[in-house]
């Protein structure tokens, strides 16, 4: 049975990430006073999957751990975007 | 932290006397061969279930007009009938029952990655099933939408639709542990030396299965959970009075549903591509092609469902992007359908009962797959959409599909699982009256569909009777195959002759093990040297 | 083919348990992904009713609460640090934050959802179906469902995190056998990525 290397992320890592969190949520809360029509979507969205990537890395350790788990969660989220691209197909072209 | 328990090495899984004694010993078990016997014997009991309800239909069906029921009571006979032979029999399939019993052991292992969830599963699949059953016993009225649950009428109806909605939910959940369990097992649990490429090809099916179970199944869940507060709250998701999209209902449904399919027929393709090399004592042709065939029906899969829809009113757009894609998926089976004639050309053929079932399997596979291209191009799709012909294809390619490699595989592995060999000729008469009776259940549908006549009513015009009645004849042809076959079955595993370890000579570990295996499988951990591999004849 | 003695030892896999949760992530992720699709087709379908119905909800009661599960996250997180380098009592302290401020959490939603019930807005309510327009009745019916379901899986996690706390306290999860801990603050960083997404989705919309 073999032992992976266990790496120990330090607190201050985790402690900036959260500041880097706590800034995009701000960013994310600013940009709705400017008036960007139908991006508004993307934006939020923009905002909210830089702020997931770095929960995924970092919190839940994605940077430290086997490659073999980044592919899948890469996997899932692909497949799930596929899904509701095309089911927009349905609604967008009705 | 509790010291291990010696497991004796000599004493088969069947004679084991661990902590429980009776009945406990096996509904508190957690070995992963027990479990999987477990869940073939309440399968079992629910497909017999699901059986009478179908010979129901076709006994109305035999003559226009009422029979022996009226519309209300047919359209809750075809819900419980499709409710539980989808979701009690087909989706767990082959994984639950030699998924879990031989998984463990044709990839070295000495059980799953999680044995007590591994009962869990059991338990929870139980469970689901009773809440099902319930929903007939008790309430307002047996559940009458179909087992597709279609918005709007599946809030609208009076029927007793909870229960079975909850039911169905918790079955998902059980397929959803299965999955992980299987994935984790696939990926830590191979023996020494045993690489992803030298993997056998069951195993490879099981782990594309597993991805769907867990991808898909969650999406399902949630919409049945949205159907049920719809009843209660009424939220308004599917309701058109309070701005909802019934069709949305069937994207999210279909979303599920169409992968379920995959995850029903990829394990009895690799059952299929256990049992041919072993019966052509012939290395299976194209062994990469075939686990990425697997690995891409498995994912195109999951992009197809709108061909359930095309007539719902999705944009053009929608339609021909499912079309052109459900013509793409259905290329890697005819991959693998060319792998399995190749591997048998110039083989050792050993015509045996599980090549039998085999090659009866390839020819009512590849009559449903057929027929599934005709429902699959927008302009013929219109044309036989709800009538008798989808009910062909369905029946043709799932129950063809799952239920012929099933019966392969239990004849496969029955002398494997309970050390004994059931009796050859009477194996021989029920596959021959199955088969028959079946082809004579399930054709005429083709023609009465193209002619149409509509599916899920209980009544149709005088000039259908003819086919009608040839298709009933062929159900009770069907099921008399069907008893000989269990019945056999049944008989052989008490009295039986003792079966050998290898009794087909085939190449992978389970044939290595004695037949019953003892509990933990393998006295000593295989190991895979650089000639090792599966199918090495 | 050779053979190799086995060990009959307990077995106890890291790996395995890690990825055992991951598999159980995607399925929630896929759960609550179908409600992520209904809201986008939605939305898609009926923008300006939404943007109203948006303005009903507390952007500032949304960013606390946005801050509290991104602070949360981070006090699981050091304490699976805390856990690898044997410090037992930091790891205890970082977990009962994470704890407090789940509750916390949990006590705005309340407030929250008090005042809509206040203003005779709930699922199936008179006022929503009789005075709202329909895009608003989605809205809401959306708001109710995914934020119960969130609200749902922070009860759940916070269970997940006390039985961990315990089994901290008692020794038996530590720094050779962290999996419980570990499987639970990625349980828990799901939670906070699902209501990253539910936040803008719900409060920013403008």
């Amino acid at each position: 049975m073999e032992k992976e290397k266990h790496h120990i992320v330090p607190y201050k890592v985790y402690f900036f990430i959260l500041i880097a969190l706590i800034t995009l949520t701000f960013m994310s809360i600013g940009i709705t006073k400017i008036n960007v029509g139908e991006y508004s979507v993307l934006g939020a969205l923009i905002f909210s999957t830089i702020k997931s990537v770095l929960v995924l890395t970092w919190f839940m350790h994605l940077k430290f751990d086997q490659p073999f788990l980044r592919y899948m969660v890469s996997f899932v989220a692909l497949v799930f975007f596929v899904v509701i691209f095309i089911t927009f197909l349905d609604y967008y072209f009705r | 932290m509790q010291t291990a328990v010696q497991i004796p090495h000599d004493v088969s899984y069947l004679d084991y006397k661990g902590k429980y004694r009776g009945i406990f010993s096996w509904i508190f078990s957690t070995d992963h061969k027990r479990i999987g016997l477990l869940y073939m014997y309440s399968m079992m009991s629910l497909f017999l279930v699901g059986v009478m309800l179908g010979l129901a239909m076709k006994l109305e069906l035999i003559a226009p007009g009422r029979t022996i029921m009226g519309p209300q009571a047919y359209n809750a006979v075809f819900t419980v009938h499709g409710v539980i032979m989808i979701f009690m029999i087909v989706i767990p399939g082959l994984p639950a029952v030699f998924g879990n019993f031989m998984l463990p052991i044709m990839i070295g292992a000495k059980d799953v990655a999680f044995p007590k969830l591994n009962l869990l599963s059991w338990y929870i699949y139980v469970l689901g099933a009773l809440l099902v059953i319930s929903s007939v016993l008790f309430g307002n009225g047996i559940p009458d939408t179909g087992w597709t649950f279609y918005a709007p009428y599946s809030f609208k109806t009076g029927t007793n639709l909870l229960p079975a909605i909850f039911g169905a939910f918790v079955l998902g959940f059980s397929s959803i542990l299965t999955g992980l369990n299987f994935i984790v097992t696939i990926h830590r649990m191979r023996c020494p030396g045993m690489t992803w490429f030298k993997m056998p090809l069951f195993p490879w099916t099981l782990y594309g299965t597993a991805w769907i179970q867990l991808l898909a199944t969650p999406v399902v869940g949630i919409t049945l959970v949205l159907v049920a507060l719809e009843r209660i709250f009424g939220i308004g998701v599917f309701d058109p009075a309070l701005g909802g999209d019934p069709i949305l209902y069937q994207h999210l449904f279909w979303i599920y549903s169409h992968p379920a399919v995959y995850v029903m027929i990829l394990p009895a393709m690799g059952a299929i591509s256990e049992i041919i090399p072993t019966f052509s004592q012939k290395h299976i042709f194209g062994y990469k092609a075939i686990i990425a065939s697997t690995l891409a029906i498995a994912f195109v899969g999951y992009f197809v469902w709108g061909h359930h829809m095309f007539t719902s009113g999705m944009s053009g757009t929608a339609q021909y992007t499912f079309s052109i894609l459900t013509f793409i998926v259905a290329i890697p089976s005819a991959i693998k359908v060319f792998n399995w004639i190749s591997t048998m050309h110039q083989g050792s053929i050993n015509p045996d009962i599980p090549f039998l079932w085999a090659v009866t399997f390839i020819f009512v596979f590849m009559i449903g797959g057929f027929s599934g291209l005709v429902l699959g191009a927008l302009a013929t799709n219109v044309y036989v959409h709800d009538t008798a012909f989808v009910v062909a294809h369905f029946h043709f390619i799932v129950f063809g599909g799952v239920g012929f490699a099933f019966f392969g595989a239990i004849h496969y592995w029955f002398p494997k699982m309970f050390g004994r060999m059931y009796d050859k000729v009477w194996a021989k008469v029920g596959w021959a009256f199955f088969t028959i009776g079946f082809l004579t259940l399930y054709s005429p549908m083709f023609y009465l569909g193209m002619m149409g006549m509509p599916r899920r009513y209980y009544d149709y015009l005088p000039e259908f009777h003819a086919a009608n009645i040839l298709s009933t004849l062929g159900s009770w042809v069907m099921t008399f195959g069907l008893l000989i076959i269990i019945i056999n079955l049944f008989r052989s595993a008490r009295n039986g002759a003792i079966a050998p370890m290898n009794p087909w000579n085939g190449k992978t570990l389970e044939w290595t093990v004695p037949s019953p295996p003892p509990v933990e499988n393998f006295d000593e951990v295989p190991v895979y040297g650089e000639k090792d591999g599966p199918y090495e004849y | 083919m050779e053979h190799v003695t086995q060990h009959s030892e307990p077995h106890y896999d890291q790996e395995a348990s890690k990825l055992g949760m991951w598999l159980f992530i995607f399925t929630e992720l896929l759960l609550f992904g179908g409600l992520f699709i209904v809201y986008s087709i939605y939305r898609f379908l009926n923008p300006v009713a939404f943007e109203m119905a948006g303005h009903e909800l507390n952007m500032t009661i949304g960013a606390i609460n946005t801050i509290i599960l991104l602070v949360s996250s981070m006090t699981i997180a050091m304490s699976t640090s805390a856990l690898q380098k044997k410090d037992k009592k930091l790891t205890v302290y970082l977990l009962v934050i994470t704890i407090i401020l789940a509750i916390v959490f949990l006590i705005n939603k309340y407030f929250e959802w008090g005042v809509k019930f206040d203003h005779g807005i709930w699922p199936g309510s008179e006022h929503l179906i009789n005075d709202m327009g329909k895009g608003e009745i989605l809205f809401f019916g959306l708001y109710f469902v995914m934020t119960g379901l969130h609200a749902l899986h922070i009860i759940i996690g916070m269970i997940v995190i006390i039985v961990a706390l315990n089994k901290v306290q008692k020794g038996t999860v530590n720094a050779d056998r962290p999996s419980l801990l570990e499987n639970a603050g990625l349980y828990w960083h799901l939670v906070d990525l699902i209501w990253i997404f539910l936040f803008p989705l719900f409060y920013l919309i403008h």
